[in-house]
């Protein structure tokens, strides 16, 4: 056979072969990508899964600006700032925190470390209490670790603590609080019916726009999806006071809470010593409660 | 002295012909401004972000600046070969090496007047403060900082055979010492015998250029001034370790083939 003529017999098997494996394969590919391509979001598609430390490292940042630089490095004992703190004084995030949170430098290692000590922030501060300036009419000044904190939701959607912890300082100390419910908003969007964030924007129905009725349907609704969590597993059984469940006892115990204190100041007492019951099962101080129910009959 | 000043004269002249400068304080200006107009809700006093990554970037621009005009000067001389010549004069060897660290340096403290007023009126338009002697002494401190930096790479320019590995080894040198030269005590600590040791050296013997790049955090935070004293001693420890390597730099110099 001429040799011409059996290269170009080859070349067309190999085009219809490439046309064939083509025609077969793109919609297996499409279906692949359509199932991967799950958000929008241009850091997710940049970073992939990665954008989830980064997102860490914007908060942990926040937490830095909160303190005006004073943050323990790897190098230091960071014991007391295992929660940070812009999440713990919010109230709405359980504290793992133990240990001397004002002097994690510990005493200097020689002379270098000490004159050094001279140049970098030096004193625990928060920022919403004055900063190093200890001045409290500069409360307002928290809003310079609202920058990190947008980062880091954009970094990672799916992270509640972001979404909790920028709303309320956006509606506790900013007096922002039609932009802290749409934070909000944006978080459920990302995390539909999130019981954490469902909590967070009842306590904007309740302390901002004293709209108890609305407060109390958003905190049930949070109760419902709380046990929609782990379905078929007994309450009690979930409250058990083990290290694993601190979290989820943590925020039973808020929402009850916040539900009892709302019914109490609506005057319905047998509704509230209900809730302050639910309350004692989570609390680390069920004895404390008790005395409050005692005090309520 | 009039040689020295002659020197560094040139040494300045030849900055602002060049681009360097120019370029990387445009880049920093630009990202400033960009970042700047980044809407976060609503709320037109959020600073201290950009001021933190307007004072990284005058940092990064300075150690840029610094290292690559020091690590040419005496290489470029000999390519040239106008370095014989030029010691021909009344010009002694000791004579150039100062003049061309003086010229630099100079140089460099006219680059960061620059920057500093740049960052000072950016924090200026949210702020509405001047807070200048917090300014001068983080100025001041990287200033003398930066002499450290070119002590040690006119030094480098007399070891190392070609600008590009010696401006390359002084960045790495540089950059560890900013981020861990705090650190290696603490490490050291949690070391065993001979390691631990080795890195107490280190810790010991490395230039502290930290101190002054940690004056960042209390310009971003607003801390209070540091104390003149401390201040006056950091400028007297830095001007003392750049003398060391200046003086290194001459007795190498001296035994150095000029052609």
């Amino acid at each position: 056979m001429n040799p011409a003529r059996t290269l170009f017999l080859l070349l067309i098997a190999l085009l219809v072969l490439c046309f064939g494996l083509a025609a077969d394969l793109a919609p297996q590919f499409q279906s692949l990508e359509n199932s991967r391509h799950q958000s929008d979001n241009f850091f997710s598609l940049l970073l992939g899964d990665s954008s989830r430390i980064f997102a860490n490292s914007a908060f942990v940042e926040a937490d830095a600006y909160y303190h005006s630089g004073y943050y323990p490095t790897i190098f230091d004992n960071n014991e007391a700032f295992q929660t940070p703190h812009i999440a713990e004084d919010t109230g709405a995030v359980a504290s793992h925190n133990q240990g001397e949170e004002e002097s994690f430098l510990g005493p200097p290692r020689d002379w270098i470390d000490a004159f050094g000590r001279h140049f970098i922030p030096n004193r625990h501060t928060h920022l919403d209490e004055g900063g190093p300036t200890d001045d409290l009419s500069k409360s307002q000044e928290v809003r310079e670790i609202l920058p990190w904190l947008k980062l880091s939701a954009e970094l990672d959607p799916e992270n509640i603590k972001t979404y909790v912890v920028t709303a309320f300082w956006l509606r506790t100390k900013l007096d922002k609080v039609p932009q802290a419910e749409q934070v909000l908003r944006e978080g459920l969007r990302h995390n539909p019916n999130d019981p954490q964030l469902l909590f967070e924007l009842g306590r904007i129905y309740f302390e901002n726009n004293h709209d108890s009725t609305r407060a109390r349907n958003i905190w049930e609704a949070a109760l419902r999806s709380w046990a929609r969590q782990a379905p078929g597993v007994p309450q009690l059984e979930r409250l058990k006071k083990i290290r694993e469940n601190f979290d989820d006892r943590f925020m039973f115990e808020q929402l009850q809470t916040s539900l009892a204190q709302l019914e109490e100041k609506a005057g319905n007492r047998d509704a509230a010593i209900a809730r302050w019951e639910q309350a004692k099962l989570a609390s680390p101080n069920p004895d404390d409660i008790q005395k409050h129910i005692d005090d309520l009959k | 002295m009039n040689n020295i000043f002659a020197v560094a004269g040139i040494v300045i002249k030849e900055l602002y012909r060049r681009k360097d400068f120019y370029v990387l304080f445009i880049l920093t200006i630009v990202i400033c401004l960009v970042m700047a107009s980044v809407n976060i809700y609503n709320d037109n006093e959020i600073i201290r972000y950009i001021k933190a990554l307007c004072l990284l970037l005058i940092w990064i621009s300075s150690l840029v600046i610094a290292i690559i005009t020091t690590a040419r000067q005496i290489p470029a001389e000999r390519e040239q070969r106008t370095l014989l010549p030029l010691l021909a004069k009344p010009l002694s060897r000791n004579q150039l090496i100062f003049g061309k660290f003086l010229g630099c340096w100079i140089a460099c403290g006219v680059v960061l007047l620059c920057f500093y007023t740049f960052f000072g009126a950016l924090a200026a338009s949210r702020e509405h403060t001047w807070p200048l002697l917090h300014y001068f002494q983080a100025a001041f401190l990287h200033w003398v900082a930066i002499g450290m930096v070119i002590a040690l790479t006119l030094f480098g320019s007399l070891i190392f055979a070609a600008p590009s590995s010696n401006s390359t080894i002084c960045f790495v040198a540089v950059a560890a010492i900013l981020c861990v030269g705090r650190y290696l005590d603490a490490v050291a600590l949690k070391l065993s015998e001979p390691l631990r040791s080795v890195f107490w050296a280190i810790y010991f013997a490395i230039p502290h250029l930290e101190w002054a790049f940690g004056m960042r955090d209390r310009i971003v935070h607003n801390w209070p001034l540091v104390g003149w004293n401390i201040v006056g001693l950091d400028a007297l420890y830095s001007l003392a370790y750049a003398a060391v390597f200046l003086v290194a730099a001459c007795l190498v110099f001296r035994r150095k083939a000029v052609n």
